[in-house]
């Protein structure tokens, strides 16, 4: 749905130019959430906000649906991709609901259309209308104002949505809860998200691929399994940095470990479903008491057993994934920096 | 411009008057203002009617506040200074309370930690670090007083506003052109002056406040 | 004093349609001179905010131009403009650009640069920034200019006499030639008087004015 073809900017100063994104080309399929996460400096927000225009690019082309960006409008285009930032940029002389309201404004909708439409998004990002739509931004609390601006990003229901560590801003524990709600929300919605963030545990939280930049060039572009044991480059494993193990254990799934079912294998034994993550298998297992049988079954989407994996391979694969992080992350990232 | 090049002694004396003019208006204004922003910040009460009075005196136009004083005070420089120091009065207390509050709570908490008494933490703490802030209010009172007072040569105080005053009468735009740059000139001048003291002074502070 | 005030309240009823007359004119001047001011100023503001290399020159010039004597400025419209009402105003609405100008162009920089990036990444045009955005945002700010703009040129319109401009100066002048207080005070007084209404009056209008949620020291 977005493509990026060998975009680059370089930035000129003192007659020197700095390349802040270098040849980046990915994809981004309709209704994913799409992270880009890398240290500062890395271009992600640079690469993010190329796509909304308020980059210039030096070199490439983005096309989005298969239109190069440069032909549209700028301001029509900007119109139809929702943006939410870090510090908010609500209006501080316009009312919780008018913020909402402000693109639905800008495209002439009558004033009833605008609050009803408020009013809407306002309870889809857990802030009831009754309590907030006529409050002032100062009035509300950081993770609130956050909602508001996620509300407004959403108001004229725009395919794509641009987030530029729009939870940085906000304490950890605030956060945690920001960030369920917008998997509930995406969950509801399915839009297509580009998500800055140097946090990478919320980009494993959130992503469906995760695109790890650094240096304004892609290190590595993947499924959070992916990165986790396919890692592409050791500045990728050093970048997760610790708790690999542990994150191994919640991203990936059985299906991916999973076995070919051997020829006599017996027809007993749980069956789970190839989506559950191994942690989560573990947790199933351990809640259903004793061992049925040798070992579980992996079953696909549609339920058909294709899989399988002996008790004593599944403890196997436990052991392999916590083994990494035995492995000290601290070497990985020196060798990695000395690359 | 040609009465500068022209009569070269009689800008320098007005020019002299000028500055005698507002050199002790702003003087007087800060040994009232400064120690009446000090007690604001001591008695807060105070702050509204103080501040209240201070800027009705400010928002009177300078004529007439000259007019008004004239019968108590005659005409002369008495009047003049009079007026200026009420004007500057608004700037001068309400930088030296903004001084004073701008000064870190926990810079204050260390020294009363160490032991120091309330007039000890003022002169030794306050006044210092307020110094820059206070500093910005006289240069804004000075370039203001120094363009109220060429209107004062009307009542007799003399200074620059005379060639103006006297230009107009006259017809001769020489001397009003020759005033206008000469206090022109002695603002901006003043101005520069009180911004390099303040950045000498914000460094200093600085350096000491490590 | 208080003889001197009774006296003074004589006189003006004594002379009241000349009184009213040379108070409107004052007021005229003032009004007018603001007005078309702002017509010049707040322009001047958008374009020094969106030039970078205007803004630098266009406010050194304000500056600059603030230091020059009000007086001086009246007396050198007289070889170009001669005397009267229009030298007068003239002279005072230049007067009244510079702190509009000022305020303008600072209240519309200092925009949040995060808001005015929300803006733009949602789709405003440049005009529907300056006015959704810049403009109400900055609002505090210029009417604080246009409070200042005011309440100078009460002040300044009693100069205005100098050259003929009329207003209450006239009085002050007589009163200053005549050596006479009720004269003097009959002019003087009400023009402080103004100049606090105003500075207070504006105060008020400022409240209902700027934006609900802009207001500094609401809650």
């Amino acid at each position: 749905m977005i493509v990026l073809e060998h975009v680059s900017k370089t930035f000129t100063s003192h007659g020197q130019s700095v390349p802040a994104v270098d040849d980046v080309s990915l994809e981004v399929g309709e209704g994913e959430l799409h992270v880009l996460i890398g240290p500062s400096g890395s271009g992600k927000t640079t690469t993010m906000r190329m796509i909304n225009r308020l980059e210039t690019l030096t070199s490439g082309r983005i096309l989005i649906d298969g239109r190069d960006i440069q032909t549209m409008n700028v301001v029509e285009l900007r119109r139809g991709i929702g943006y939410v930032i870090q510090q908010g940029g609500l209006f501080p002389h316009f009312t919780v609901a008018d913020n909402v309201a402000v693109v639905p404004r800008l495209l002439g909708w009558t004033r009833q259309k605008r609050r009803q439409r408020a009013e809407e998004l306002l309870a889809l990002v857990g802030l009831p209308p009754e309590q907030f739509a006529n409050r002032y931004p100062r009035e509300l609390s950081g993770g609130q104002q956050q909602r508001v601006g996620v509300a407004r990003a959403l108001a004229v229901d725009p395919p794509i949505v641009l987030m530029d560590e729009p939870f940085g801003a906000v304490d950890p524990i605030t956060r945690k809860q920001l960030q369920r709600e917008l998997r509930r929300i995406q969950a509801e919605v399915r839009k297509t998200i580009v998500f800055v963030t140097h946090d990478i545990a919320e980009a494993f939280l959130l992503g469906d691929r995760i695109v790890l930049m650094a240096q304004g060039r892609i290190v590595q572009d993947g499924t959070p399994s992916d990165l986790l044991r396919n890692p592409a480059d050791p500045f990728v494993t050093a970048f997760i940095g610790e708790d690999r193990g542990l994150r191994a254990l919640q991203f990936t799934s059985l299906g991916e470990v999973a076995r070919p079912a051997p020829p006599g294998a017996l027809a007993n034994g749980m069956v789970l479903p190839g989506t559950l993550s191994i942690l989560e298998a573990g947790r199933e297992l351990g809640v259903h008491g004793d061992a049925i049988g040798d070992g579980i079954w992996v079953s696909d989407d549609a339920g058909n057993p294709t899989g399988y994996l002996t008790y004593q391979q599944f403890a196997a694969v436990l052991g392999e994934t916590l083994a990494a992080d035995a492995e000290s992350p601290h070497d990985e990232l020196v060798h990695a920096i000395h690359h | 411009m040609r009465y500068i090049i022209d009569h070269p002694e009689r800008m320098l004396e007005l020019t002299q008057e000028h500055v005698r003019l507002v050199a002790i208006s702003i003087v007087v204004a800060m040994v009232i203002g400064i120690p009446l922003g000090i007690l604001i910040t001591r008695l807060r009460w105070l702050e509204d009617s103080l501040i209240g009075i201070t800027g009705v005196l400010y928002t009177v136009p300078s004529l007439a506040l000259f007019a008004i004083l004239m019968p108590y005070t005659g005409l002369g420089r008495t009047t003049v200074i009079v007026a200026l120091v009420l004007y500057s009065l608004l700037a001068i207390v309400r930088n030296t309370v903004a001084g004073i509050d701008d000064v870190p709570a926990a810079t204050l908490d260390a020294a009363r930690g160490m032991g120091m008494t309330g007039s000890q933490r003022l002169l030794l703490v306050e006044l210092p670090l307020a110094l820059p802030v206070v500093l910005a209010g006289v240069r804004v009172a000075t370039v203001a007083a120094v363009g109220i007072a060429t209107v004062g040569a009307l009542l007799g105080a003399g200074g620059l506003g005379r060639l103006i005053f006297d230009g107009i009468s006259r017809g001769n735009t020489d001397r009003i052109v020759a005033g206008a740059l000469g206090a022109s000139v002695l603002a901006l001048a003043a101005d520069w002056t009180l911004a390099r003291l303040g950045d000498v002074l914000r460094r200093d502070v600085r350096l000491n406040a490590r | 004093m208080f003889a001197d005030l009774a006296q003074m309240v004589a006189y003006i009823q004594d002379n009241q349609d000349t009184f009213l007359e040379l108070l409107t004119e004052h007021v005229q001047l003032t009004a007018v001179s603001v007005v078309i001011g702002l017509l010049i100023a707040l322009p001047l503001a958008v374009v020094a905010s969106r030039i970078e290399l205007l803004a630098k020159p266009l406010t050194w010039l304000a500056a600059i131009g603030q230091t020059i004597p009000s007086i001086a400025i009246l007396g050198l419209m007289l070889p170009f403009l001669g005397t009267g009402f229009m030298p007068a105003l003239f002279a005072l609405t230049i007067r009244a650009v510079l702190p509009i100008f000022l305020n303008g162009y600072v209240g519309i920089r200092s925009t949040d640069r995060a808001i005015v990036d929300a803006a733009r990444g949602m789709g405003a045009s440049d005009a529907q920034l300056l006015l959704m955005v810049e403009l109400p945002l900055a609002s505090p700010v210029l009417f604080a200019g246009i409070k200042t703009a005011t309440v100078q040129n009460i002040g300044l319109a009693t100069l205005a006499a100098f050259i003929g401009g009329g207003g209450l100066g006239d009085l002050i002048l007589q009163g200053l030639g005549m050596v006479d207080p009720p004269v003097l005070l009959a002019g003087a007084v009400p023009v402080a008087l103004l100049a606090m209404a105003a500075e207070v009056g504006l105060g008020r209008l400022q409240r209902v004015v700027v934006p609900a949620g802009l207001q500094i020291g609401t809650r």
